[in-house]
């Protein structure tokens, strides 16, 4: 909560109500068909607070956040929510306290903004499906903490990616969940995009004492919006905590097999990594070769990030 | 409101196809005999031939409609309908075999084609099943076995040589010819409780648009809706199949008209129903008297439906995309 960094939308004056409920992976064990993918992992989302999941491809980030959302059943350990198995709880329940933006939802040819949001009401209505005025209220509220009210009746298809992105953000607020879990939510983005859209999560979060968790790949923005850092590495925990004890160039080395060096932020006092390539780098940081900094497994990581995670 | 007017239609189209024929009866000799009256000629036309054939044309219609746009809305995909996919061919090839020569009666051969229909979904899921199903995948193994399934129909129909061109016809494109009280019944009451199942669901299955992560995470139980929305309509395929044949491209049609009509946004179960059912009923109108010779309907949609077959994969491949 150091971050001095404005929000572009004022905060209320009256301090947050903490999230109340608390989402516990329990040694879990994921993986899919015949691969195992993270092994005995702990992870506890602190409430109240938003935490960044970062580490190299195919690690197993997604697999985690998917796994803690109720959409993968952990082969060995459990997720609990609130002292209960996470995945012995009906799904319409698990979903007026946990929402998850996927990766990369798609969006019904031809849907309007205001028609997508309302779906995030789904969790909340009956068998009948009676639309109320609570239901009104969240879906305008939604639009306007995302500043996407003036797009309410334009098609989703026609948005721009940054656009885009907010639509799909408050319809997971007009869901009203207090755990908020994104799966690469600045993905596509252009850089002034990303920003915004990690500056409306933290707003969210002081705002309403959502729990936010999120994979992000960007080290630098992870590092900056996070109140705690989670880095992951081969589908094991590696490290977590504050990220100006987790991001340090030796956890970057592992994590990622890549030399760098990890110097303060002028903007925000957090972390920044600058990382150290085959190429213009200066001559007295080029000589350090620590494990992974060769030509080889350089090049290795570029195929690596190529085929995306 | 568009719902409302479609629902008209059908009833207006129904009331048409009770009164017009080789002899024209009147608003008021038809609304006699449906009230139970006895009209010298127009009982028998209109209570024994047109009214078993209008109704089994606005029933299949939402069969094939519902159906339909059920599978297409799931799998995201237009081409996923049942009768491009094969199990409508299922249920064809089945119900042939049971009718033709096992020559068994019209109920067990209902059940016969359910048991195929069910079983030709389940093999094609099976055998696009990896790692998950893929549309793409599913989409041409179905293409494959529908032109399997559809090589045993004709099979059949060339070996019994004695069964005429009107019941050849039924099976190769689906036909309402002959359609009487008794095959009615069986498919009135699956219609009846198929349509309440599937309109439950449809909220469900717009959430499932968005991909299965998404909808999962709106609340939607995704295994248990995709089964039981399956398990549904395949048998609204089965049934209407067993019934009239496999009308072409009917349940292929109706969403995709649906949706033009509806706009964007709205549900489309309710109005892709009604679209089969005008579907069906103008068709089964046009190729009894819009031309020479009488066509059977699936003769008649089967002409409108595979331009629009052929537009969907010029326009998929034109913006470069894959099935």
């Amino acid at each position: 909560m150091t971050d001095p960094t404005p929000s572009a939308v004022p905060s209320p004056v009256s301090s947050p109500v903490p999230s109340r409920h608390r989402l516990v992976a329990e040694g879990v064990t994921l993986g899919y068909a015949d691969r195992t993918v993270v092994t005995d992992l702990d992870l506890a989302l602190e409430p109240g607070r938003i935490t960044c999941v970062v580490g190299a491809n195919a690690c197993g980030k997604s697999t985690v956040l998917r796994s803690m959302a109720r959409l993968l059943r952990p082969r060995g350990g459990q997720v609990v929510l609130d002292g209960r198995d996470l995945h012995s709880m009906p799904t319409k329940q698990v979903a007026r306290t946990l929402g998850l933006l996927p990766q990369s939802p798609v969006a019904p040819e031809g849907i309007v903004v205001a028609d997508l949001v309302a779906r995030g009401r789904h969790p909340h209505q009956g068998a009948l499906a009676r639309w109320t005025r609570e239901d009104d209220e969240a879906v305008a509220e939604a639009l306007q903490l995302t500043d996407t009210a003036g797009l309410a009746d334009r098609a989703v298809d026609e948005l721009s990616g940054g656009q885009r992105q907010r639509v799909w953000i408050a319809m997971a607020l007009a869901q009203q969940t207090d755990l908020l879990l994104l799966d690469e939510p600045t993905t596509y983005l252009d850089v002034a995009h990303q920003v915004e859209v990690l500056d409306l999560l933290t707003d969210l979060n002081r705002a309403r004492g959502t729990t936010i968790a999120m994979v992000l790949h960007d080290l630098n923005l992870a590092a900056r919006y996070a109140d705690r850092l989670v880095a992951l590495r081969a589908g094991r925990l590696h490290a977590a905590g504050d990220p100006a004890d987790v991001l340090t160039a030796d956890v970057v080395r592992e994590v990622f097999g890549m030399e760098s060096q990890v110097v303060p932020d002028p903007v925000s006092g957090r972390p920044i990594v600058l990382p150290i390539g085959r190429h213009h780098v200066r001559p007295h940081l080029a000589s350090g070769t620590g494990p992974g900094s060769g030509p080889e497994a350089g090049t290795e990581l570029r195929v690596g990030a190529a085929a995306g995670s | 409101m568009i719902t409302g007017v479609l629902a008209v239609l059908v009833v207006a189209l129904h009331a048409t196809s009770l009164m017009v024929g080789h002899t024209f009866y009147g608003p008021g000799e038809v609304w006699a005999v449906l009230r139970g009256g006895t009209v010298p000629g127009a009982s028998f036309t209109v209570g024994e031939l047109r009214l078993p054939r209008a109704s089994m044309a606005v029933l299949t219609g939402i069969a094939f409609g519902l159906a339909g746009v059920t599978f297409q809305t799931m799998l995201r995909n237009p081409l996923a309908s049942p009768d491009v996919i094969g199990i409508s061919s299922g249920a064809s090839a089945a119900a042939v075999v049971a009718l033709v020569v096992l020559e068994l009666s019209a109920t067990t051969t209902s059940v016969v084609a359910i048991l195929a229909a069910l079983a030709t979904a389940l093999m094609i899921y099976a055998l696009a099943f990896k790692d998950g199903v893929v549309g793409t995948r599913l989409i041409l193994i179905g293409i494959g076995v529908a032109a399997m399934l559809d090589s045993v129909v004709a099979y059949v129909i060339v070996r019994a040589a004695q069964w005429d061109l009107q019941v050849a016809m039924r099976w190769l494109t689906g036909s309402l010819n002959n359609a009487t009280r008794e095959e009615v019944a069986p498919l009135a009451v699956a219609v009846l409780v198929a349509v309440p199942v599937l309109l439950s669901q449809a909220r469900s299955l717009e959430l499932l648009q968005h991909g299965d992560d998404s909808a999962a995470s709106l609340g939607v139980p995704v295994e248990r809706t995709r089964l039981l929305c399956i398990t549904t309509a395949v048998v609204l395929i089965a049934f209407a199949t067993a019934a009239s044949g496999p009308i072409a491209f009917v349940a292929f049609l109706a969403g995709p008209i649906a949706a033009r009509v509806v706009g964007p946004g709205g549900s489309l179960m309710v109005p892709a129903a009604l679209v089969g059912a005008l579907l069906v009923l103008g068709a089964d109108l046009a190729g009894q008297f819009a031309f020479d010779a009488r066509y059977p309907v699936g003769v008649v949609t089967g002409v409108l439906g595979a331009p629009y077959l052929v537009y969907l994969l010029i326009r998929t491949h034109r913006s470069g995309g894959s099935l």
